[in-house]
């Protein structure tokens, strides 16, 4: 997909003024926050689980090697196929060779982020294989041709009328005059235009919420059934992961699927947790003749070790994005590349580069909010001042932010001098503001008075203040 | 254990210091009455969250090498924000990953520090003040005090025992206001957006008044209030508590002179 990220601005600002947008984000805001609250409030382990979590995690991200190899030990134990790929275009050559070897014509998709990291539907388009995106949120936005803005709710950008619209432009083999009184009617169109693809496909894709390395099984929640269908019914079923997501056994998988729906949707359990083990045996009823695993690295085995190494912790719950007010005021798009919000803020930049996705870990107000309910404990605000730094380190600050700062540290670290111009400053904006008690707008300040007032200081400092009333026996 | 008469170092901050002097002296009013010897060092400028939070960690750590010396002989630091107390307490020890000497003097101080309302509630047991404000307030929780120092029920409690003040909650208090530092004036229609929404949730109350901790949400809310002409007053929780009000205006009132 097309990278927005240095624009995020301009992106920022068309999102603000974009009605439709705003009504949904609205929507969506409350909805995620008030829901996980009550599931983590019904739990009272539930602190206790997310340290169990990061430790999981933790110890997987120290021996990532080990359990990987053991991982795909396991998959070939299976009768599966491991492909390890280290870039995005490896992962998608990959892809390509294996729906070619089956003749594929079609390939249906269960929601995978790694799928978009690669762009691999464009990738599927062009190499003469049609890719059907199979969850709701991902059919509607591949029939509008635009990239998820949230990485579980990929199209909450969208209200109803833009899921009617899409609807009477696409199937056009339906009655243009039908109605689509309430939610249900929507998707069931959808299911009943879905079924015949599934049936009709060769290939079926997927991503995978977790890896587990002692079993070789890939694992993912849906709410729709639509990943079930997706890798049972096809001849050869791929499943696209990036490395991080290996566990080591069962009992760590359960542990973090305790922690995942409850902080995405806010559901005890997602309506459905599949766990998929090679291909079809013998004696099975159905299932795909063929299971493969792309194993992506595309980046990610260079934050181990560094400051961001706990980014790999993610699993990918949207909790930061859900109780972001930066994502709630602009929403995903905004972000210009495929992972938005605080986890995208800190991810992006491993992924594209600092110096194209630099907006990102500035826009933020550190507020916190993010890491207080990330369920892997992720110190997000953390690792944004990280990238912060590389970007401070490597000049990449706006030349005005940098010199502004740079004058204000120096005064700051001379404190007779911050005293005097303090004084002489505040003495005068304290005179000029003192009637009104604010100002509409200032030099250089056009950033505050743009959108507010600024107030006016009381004129003189405290440390004047102090030093008067000291000198005059009153404090 | 705690002495009789703790001396505390008033770390005004920098907000406090050029903007609202009434704050620091309510401060000093309130941290005397709970029983503390209290100094303000000289010396002290800012905290340093200006540069730390732009990736500028050398000149954090220089500032923070400057004021430590400043604080360290005190029992404890006290400073009327959640984010400055919250920088000291928290992040000074981080600039100095690299230099033992001076970690171990950063979490030290770290480990005295406290944001004033917390302090006085915590650490002296303060259980209540003797103020009076006539009126309804609502109470915005910002957010490094709220999430780093866990200051919450604190600042409710005493406000509870001033006479006169009713308080009304607001929706989404804990939801940050939108000023960030330096986020205010680089994302400046992000920020505007945000903290035109606090402001719905404040109006939304009633509240002739809204308190908070911390002045860079005040002024950021002060303004926003201001710009769409709704009259609320807007005043540290700290001039509430101490009984100042009289003293000084709201933040962006004028004294129509």
């Amino acid at each position: 997909m097309q990278i927005t990220s240095p624009g995020f601005k301009e992106n920022a600002r068309v999102a603000l003024a974009d009605a439709g947008l705003q009504k949904a984000l609205a929507n969506a805001r409350t909805g995620f926050v008030a829901k996980r609250a009550r599931a983590v409030a019904a739990l009272p382990e539930f602190e206790s689980l997310r340290e169990e979590g990061r430790e999981i995690k933790n110890h997987v991200l120290a021996h990532l090697d080990f359990y990987l190899e053991a991982y795909a030990r396991a998959v070939e134990a299976s009768g599966g196929v491991v492909h390890w790929c280290e870039t995005a275009e490896d992962a998608r050559r990959t892809v390509v060779e294996i729906c070619r070897s089956v003749g594929a014509r079609t390939a249906t998709k269960g929601k995978s982020m790694i799928a978009e990291e690669i762009g691999l539907n464009a990738h599927l388009e062009a190499a003469g294989i049609t890719p059907v995106e199979t969850d709701l949120g991902e059919y509607i936005i591949q029939l509008r041709r635009e990239p998820p803005s949230h990485i579980i709710a990929p199209a909450i950008h969208l209200n109803r009328e833009d899921w009617i619209e899409a609807f009477r432009a696409t199937h056009r083999d339906l009655p243009a005059d039908r109605a689509f009184p309430e939610r249900k009617t929507l998707i069931d169109e959808a299911r009943s235009v879905l079924r015949a693809r599934f049936l009709a496909a060769d290939v079926g894709i997927t991503g995978a919420n977790m890896l587990i390395a002692e079993t070789g099984s890939s694992v993912i929640v849906t709410n729709e059934g639509n990943g079930d269908l997706t890798q049972t019914l096809p001849k050869v079923h791929i499943v696209i992961a990036s490395i991080e997501k290996v566990v080591p056994t069962l009992e760590d998988a359960c542990t973090i699927l305790r922690l995942l729906a409850r902080s995405a949707t806010g559901q005890d359990f997602s309506t459905y947790t599949t766990f998929s083990t090679g291909p079809r045996r013998e004696g099975d009823r159905d299932g795909p003749g063929q299971y493969h695993v792309i194993l992506l690295d595309n980046g990610r085995s260079s934050m181990l070790g560094t400051g961001f190494q706990d980014m790999l912790r993610c699993i990918r719950c949207a909790a930061c994005m859900n109780h972001c007010p930066v994502y709630g005021a602009v929403g995903g798009h905004a972000y210009g590349w495929v992972y938005p919000g605080p986890m995208g803020a800190v991810l992006t930049p491993a992924l594209i580069g600092v110096e194209t996705a630099g907006h990102l870990p500035n826009a933020s107000t550190f507020c916190g909010r993010c890491e207080s309910v990330c369920p892997m404990k992720i110190p997000l605000p953390k690792m944004m001042r990280h990238w912060r730094e590389r970007e401070f380190e490597r000049h990449l600050t706006p030349s005005a932010a940098r010199f502004g700062l740079g004058a204000w540290a120096w005064v700051a670290k001379r404190p007779w001098l911050w005293r005097l111009a303090t004084r002489v400053g505040m003495g005068v904006l304290g005179r000029l503001g003192r009637k009104r008690g604010r100002f509409g707008a200032l030099p250089l300040a056009g950033g505050w008075t743009g959108g507010r007032d600024m107030p006016a200081p009381e004129g003189e400092t405290f440390q004047a203040r102090y030093a008067r009333l000291k000198r005059q026996g009153l404090a | 254990m705690l002495k009789a008469r703790p001396r505390v170092a008033l770390f005004v901050t920098c907000l406090v210091d050029l903007w609202r002097p009434t704050v620091g002296f309510a401060a000093l009013r309130l941290l005397k009455a709970a029983g503390c010897t209290v100094e303000v060092p000289r010396g002290q400028t800012c905290c340093g969250q200006p540069a730390y939070n732009s990736g500028d960690r050398a000149d954090a750590a220089d500032i923070a090498r400057a004021l430590i010396p400043a604080l360290e002989p005190h029992d404890y630091v006290v400073a009327p924000s959640g984010s400055c107390a919250g920088m000291i307490r928290e992040h000074f020890p981080a600039l100095f990953a690299d230099d033992p000497a001076w970690k171990a003097r950063a979490e030290r101080l770290g480990a005295k520090t406290f944001e004033l309302v917390s302090f006085l509630v915590d650490v002296m047991g303060m259980t209540a003040v003797a103020a009076r404000y006539e009126g309804t307030v609502t109470y915005h929780d910002s957010c490094s005090g709220l999430r780093e120092l866990g200051v919450k029920a604190q600042p409710r409690a005493l406000l509870a025992t001033v006479e006169g003040l009713k308080l009304a909650e607001m929706e989404d208090a804990e939801v940050c206001c939108g000023f960030g530092g330096t986020f205010c004036v680089k994302y400046p229609d992000i920020s505007v957006r945000m903290v035109s929404d606090k402001a719905e949730r404040i109006a939304a109350t009633g509240a002739d008044t809204l308190l908070a901790g911390d002045m860079g949400c005040l002024l950021n809310m002060a303004g926003r209030l201001a710009r769409l002409g709704r009259e609320v007053k807007v005043r540290h929780v700290a001039e509430v508590l101490a009984g100042v009000t009289d003293e000084v205006p709201p933040i962006g009132a004028g004294r129509g002179r």
